[in-house]
C-alpha cells in the first residue's frame, strides 16, 4: 500500500511539472470538463484514445494493451502517464503502480512495479498471512501503423507490436509451484479501431506467452512450457467526451499442474476525464480462480495521470 | 425553397461558366462531401439556425483555446463561419452547397500542426457541447471531420 502512495505522489508531483515541462515539450494534455484547469498552449487528444492501465504498465483498457501510445503527446510530442490502482479480489489484494513515456506518438516505454498480497489466505497456503509476490514489469510499444482518431474513412486499425519484461521476486518459491522461471518476456500485437461514428473502440490483442497469473506465480510450469497464443479483446463506448464504458476479456495459459484451474479474466470498466490529464477508472474485474478454488472477483479503481 | 434557391444558382454558375474568361480568373476548386445517411441529424443540430448559432459559439472557443487563438482572434471571421454552416450543412445532409475552395487550398500556408488540429477539435466539441447536441451526434459529425486532418495539417 505505502509504494502505491507513493507512486500516485510522484505521479501528482510530475503533473503539477507539467506546466512547466509542458511549456517545454509542446503541451499535450486532454480535453477538460472544467474549463479552469487548461493549461498555457493545450492540445489534446479524445478521452481513452490514450488508453489506461491497471498493472502491467502498458497503455490499453486496463487489463489488455491497445494499439495506444500512452501519455497526451501528439506525433510531435512527448508524454507521460503515471498510475496507481488497488484491486481487491476474493481472497488477495493486488496494488500497482507505475509510469510511461509516450514519445511522438510512436514509441512507448513502461515501467510497472505489482504487489500480489495473499493477506489472510497465505497462512493457509502453507506461507504466512500477508505474504506477497513482487513483479517489476518493463514494457515496449511500437505503432506500426494507423491513427485510431483521424482515419476514420480507412478500413486499417492502429496496430503496435509490443513486448513485457517480467520479474518476480520469489523464484524459488514459483519454482516449488512448479513454474520453469521467475522472468520471462511476453510478445503482443494489437489492432485497435474507434468506429467514432457509432461511438465505440474495439481492441483486439493476441499475446505470447507462458506466463502463470499474469507473472505473479512465475512463468511456464509443470504442465507445459512453450509460448502459447492467447487472444484478448476490449470494446468500450465514448458516453460524451470525459466517460467511456467498456468491456474486457483476456485469455490465459494454464501452465501449473492443480495451481491455476481457469483460463479466463474479464473486467467492465467506467473510465472518466474528471479534469484535463486525470483518467479515473473505476470496475469490477474477474481474473479467475489463481491458486484457489474461488474465483477473485472485485471492484477496482485504477487513477492515470498524465502530462 | 432552400433546396430550390441553391439549385437555381447552382445552375446558373454551371451556364456561366463555359463564358467566363479563360487563364488566371478561373474559378478555383471546390470540394464536395460526404453526406451523412440520416433524416435526422440536421435537425439534431438545429436546422441553419441551429449551424449559424453553433459557429457563433465555435469562434468563441477557438479564441478562448490558445492553440487555435492566433488563428482565429482579432480578425474578422463572417466569411469561415458562413462557408462552415454551409458545408456543415451539406454533410449534415441539409441541402446546402459549399463553394468555398478545398480543404488543402483553403490551408495551405497556414502551417497547421497535429496539436493545433485537435485544439481545433476540441473547440469544436466544446462548442457542440454548449449547443447540448448529443455526444453520439457529435461523433457522428466527427468521424466525417477527422479524415480532413490529412489536408489540413500541413507541418
Amino acid at each position: 500500500m505505502r509504494f502505491l502512495l507513493a507512486g500516485l505522489c510522484v505521479g501528482a508531483l510530475l503533473a503539477g511539472h507539467a506546466p512547466a515541462m509542458a511549456q517545454q515539450a509542446g503541451n499535450t494534455v486532454r480535453m477538460p470538463s472544467l474549463e479552469s484547469f487548461r493549461p498555457q498552449g493545450a492540445s489534446g487528444r479524445l478521452p481513452l484514445t490514450s488508453g489506461v492501465t491497471m498493472f502491467e504498465g502498458a497503455s490499453g483498457g486496463g487489463l489488455t494493451p491497445w494499439a495506444t501510445i500512452g501519455g497526451y503527446g501528439t506525433r510531435d510530442q512527448i508524454g507521460a502517464t503515471a498510475f496507481g490502482t488497488f484491486i481487491p479480489t476474493s481472497d488477495f489484494r493486488v496494488y500497482s503502480t507505475g509510469a510511461l513515456i509516450g514519445l511522438y506518438n510512436r514509441l512507448e516505454l513502461s515501467y510497472a512495479r505489482s504487489r500480489f498480497d495473499t493477506q489472510r489466505l497465505g497462512g493457509d497456503l502453507g506461507l504466512r498471512n500477508g505474504f506477497s509476490f513482487d513483479q517489476d514489469v518493463f514494457g515496449v510499444k511500437l505503432r506500426l501503423f494507423g491513427d485510431l482518431v483521424l482515419d476514420q474513412d480507412s478500413w486499417l486499425p492502429q496496430v503496435a507490436i509490443g513486448a513485457m519484461y517480467r520479474q518476480n521476486d520469489r523464484g524459488s518459491l514459483v519454482r516449488a509451484l512448479g513454474a520453469q522461471r521467475n522472468s520471462d518476456a511476453d510478445y503482443y500485437i494489437s489492432a485497435t479501431r474507434l468506429f467514432l461514428a457509432q461511438s465505440l473502440l474495439v481492441n483486439t490483442t493476441l499475446r505470447l506467452t507462458r506466463a502463470n497469473e499474469f507473472g505473479f506465480l512465475g512463468f511456464g510450469g509443470n504442465r507445459g512450457d512453450q509460448y502459447k497464443l492467447m487472444p484478448e479483446v476490449s470494446v468500450a463506448y465514448l458516453v460524451n467526451r470525459n466517460v467511456a464504458v467498456g468491456a474486457e476479456y483476456r485469455r490465459r495459459p494454464r501452465n501449473l499442474e492443480g495451481v491455476s484451474r481457469d483460463n479466463d479474466a474479464f473486467d467492465f470498466f467506467v473510465a472518466w476525464n474528471p479534469v484535463r490529464n486525470v483518467s479515473l477508472t473505476v470496475g469490477y474485474v474477474d481474473l479467475g480462480r489463481i491458486v484457489t478454488r474461488r474465483e477473485q472477483r472485485g471492484a477496482y479503481v485504477s487513477l492515470n495521470i498524465g502530462f | 425553397m432552400l433546396r430550390t434557391r441553391m439549385g437555381a444558382l447552382a445552375l446558373a454558375t454551371l451556364l456561366a461558366a463555359p463564358l467566363a474568361p479563360q487563364g488566371a480568373s478561373a474559378q478555383p476548386a471546390t470540394e464536395t462531401f460526404p453526406i451523412i445517411n440520416s433524416p435526422t441529424i440536421f435537425q439534431e443540430f438545429g436546422g441553419l439556425e441551429g449551424l449559424r448559432r453553433l459557429m457563433e459559439v465555435f469562434e468563441e472557443e477557438l479564441i478562448r483555446n490558445p492553440e487555435t487563438r492566433p488563428f482565429f482572434a482579432n480578425r474578422d471571421n463572417s466569411r469561415t463561419k458562413q462557408q462552415l454552416v454551409d458545408q456543415i450543412c451539406q454533410i449534415l445532409g441539409g441541402g446546402c452547397v459549399y463553394r468555398g475552395a478545398t480543404m488543402r487550398d483553403s490551408h495551405r500556408n497556414m502551417g497547421v500542426n497535429n496539436a493545433q488540429f485537435l485544439g481545433l477539435v476540441e473547440a469544436f466539441q466544446i462548442a457542440m457541447d454548449r449547443q447540448r447536441i448529443p455526444s453520439f451526434t457529435q461523433n457522428r459529425l466527427l468521424a466525417v471531420l477527422a479524415p480532413m486532418s490529412r489536408d489540413i495539417i500541413t507541418r
